[in-house]
């Protein structure tokens, strides 16, 4: 689906990403891990247009950079962090930008489906009861559950993550990333997300590309790549016994 | 299928032209010499005797209701677009352009013929667009993403930089210094049906292009990142949206001068009435605009007749406490 080759992204004198080649497929959760600093924000953002880069970036054999913008984003749609709610739109007048690609005319006429693509991705997300209410009123969880909304409205075929559950607690990481693995068994479909919680990545990726300094340390399965010998020298520290202390804690 | 509840209701509609019109007869009929509603509407059958309606009231009322819809709705684009509500024409730096290109029309004495305002308006123009070109550039030179917060900051010391250089031109051109810097506080009080075609002409194709992007807008109020993520073209949004506001703004400073608070407060008030949705913001802004400015013009020529007040003077006095207000309100609120 996503063919990433020889991807480099140069911030001044600061080589931030080099060379860097993966692959994303249809069914794939790819996890992005490794230490601050290794390049993992940037990957997505070179892939979305939104940092200068080099290298060539294909979506089913098209270059993403020949795409016009409405074609890209109803291909690959991106979930940020976290978000600054300025003006307090409602949570439907969000979710409803996520139909942009989809409009047409000089007046951005919509599509007569619009409505229910709104209406299932308010659906999905938990959010039906919500689609009034003002967006600085919500909780994190349920503002990251409404741009949730928003790109499932947009219909990706490859969703993009960065960091999504970062600023929230258990429980709504745990909502956050069940709904994904929903949206995720619809075949076509596939998600790379970047992830600090290597826990996390191991309970939902089937895929790991570890960077370490900008670089490919290695990829493959889930399995393959969260051995010790590939986590604990990236890291600098011995990953899974540090989590298996924390786990005896609570076992004690 | 569900209902779309996104789109500005046909009655809000009706009720904002009702509101405006009102509020221009009421600004025809009272001024220093007061007529009546009934003899301000016998009066344009028998035109010799309304001359006061038709000749001064009736252009420069349209004008200042044309002015403050283009100020207002320049405002709330501006400030959706850089997801700023602090921002408006003078955030951009155009506004000073414009007032620095009028300022130089008027010290050098720039008129064509036949046209008497034709040289201020397009020297206006011509330094708005200048000060575009010059303030995107060096964003750009800056930062090429055109990010919000490069083009804002260049823009307010661009604004600062002109202040500076007006001040020089005025202290040279002091025998001219009365007519600029009545110009320079905002004056609505020599506008003609000439004026008045420009400003609907330019009124109605800009605000035509911002209502063709009030979706994308809506995006770029959300964050620039989201607009792209959603597909977007971000940089070609961004310098229509800009150019159409300079143009706007060009032309209204060139009629009335640098009229303050309108394009940062209006947005504001409608924001309180129809929410930050710029499908209903912008058509509210223009509406908005346009009473906000007619009251202030009222009050400057009413407030210490026979002696009238610069609009802008007024504006700047209710803007500030007004937005103050409103500003608290919100902060609180958030």
């Amino acid at each position: 689906m996503l063919t990433v080759k020889n991807l480099s992204v140069r911030y001044g004198d600061a080589q931030i990403l080099s060379d860097l080649s993966f692959e994303v497929n249809e069914g794939d959760w790819l996890m992005i891990v490794g230490p601050n600093g290794a390049g993992k924000s940037t990957t997505l953002s070179a892939i979305v247009g939104s940092a200068p880069h080099t290298g060539s970036l294909q979506f089913e054999g098209r270059e993403l950079s020949a795409m016009r913008s409405a074609e890209r984003a109803r291909k690959i749609g991106i979930l940020a962090q976290s978000h600054h709610a300025e003006y307090a739109f409602t949570v439907e007048e969000i979710v409803r930008l996520g139909r942009y690609a989809y409009t047409s005319g000089l007046f951005n006429r919509s599509r007569d489906d619009e409505e229910d693509h709104i209406a299932e991705a308010l659906e999905m997300t938990g959010l039906t009861a919500l689609r009034r209410q003002r967006i600085n009123t919500l909780s994190g969880g349920e503002l990251q559950r409404t741009f949730l909304a928003q790109v499932f409205a947009q219909e990706p075929r490859l969703l993009l993550l960065d960091e999504p559950t970062n600023h929230l607690d258990l429980i709504y990481q745990k909502q956050v990333f069940a709904i994904i693995s929903d949206w995720l068994k619809t075949p076509g479909r596939a998600v790379a997300s970047v992830v600090h919680d290597l826990s996390l990545a191991r309970a939902y990726g089937t895929r790991a590309l570890l960077l370490d300094h900008g670089r490919c340390a290695a990829s493959g399965t889930i399995d393959e790549i969260f051995r010790p010998e590939n986590i604990n020298g990236v890291y600098g520290m011995d990953v899974a016994e540090w989590m298996r202390s924390l786990l005896r804690q609570w076992e004690a | 299928m569900k209902q779309n509840t996104d789109r500005f209701p046909k009655l809000t509609l009706i009720l904002f032209a009702a509101i405006t019109l009102c509020v221009m007869a009421l600004c025809v009929c009272v001024g220093s010499v007061s007529v009546s509603l009934k003899a301000t509407f016998s009066g344009i059958r028998a035109a010799i005797a309304a001359s006061i309606v038709l000749t001064v009231r009736l252009p420069r009322v349209i004008c200042v209701a044309l002015t403050g819809a283009a100020l207002a709705v320049s405002g709330a684009a501006m400030q959706g677009l850089l997801k700023n509500p602090l921002a408006d024409g003078s955030t951009l730096g155009v506004s000073s352009g414009a007032a620095l290109g009028a300022v130089l029309a008027i010290a050098l004495g720039i008129t064509f013929p036949g046209l008497p305002f034709a040289g201020t308006m397009v020297m206006a123009i011509l330094v708005a667009f200048g000060s575009l070109i010059l303030i995107l550039a060096l964003a750009f030179r800056m930062d090429h993403s055109l990010s919000t917060n490069t083009i804002i900051l260049i823009g307010v010391i661009f604004s600062m930089f002109v202040s500076s250089a007006m001040n020089v031109i005025i202290t040279f051109a002091s025998d001219k210094l009365k007519s600029i810097t009545f110009w320079t506080m905002g004056s609505m009080q020599h506008t003609s049906y000439e004026n008045v075609l420009v400003l609907a002409v330019t009124l109605l194709i800009c605000s035509t292009v911002l209502l063709c992007h009030m979706r994308e807008l809506n995006a770029f109020a959300v964050g620039e990142d989201n607009a792209r993520a959603i597909g977007v073209d971000v940089r070609r949004v961004k310098l229509t949206v800009m150019i159409t506001v300079s143009v706007l703004i060009g032309v209204c400073v060139s009629i009335g001068g640098s009229i303050a608070f309108v394009g940062l407060v209006t947005p504001h008030m409608m924001r309180m009435i129809v929410g930050p949705n710029h499908r209903k913001l912008l058509p509210a802004s223009l509406f908005g605009g346009a009473v906000f400015l007619l009251f202030a013009d009222l009050i400057a020529r009413t407030l210490l007749n026979p002696i009238e007040l610069p609009i802008g003077v007024v504006t700047s006095l209710v803007g500030a406490v007004v937005f103050i207000v409103i500003f608290f309100r919100t902060r609180r609120a958030g």
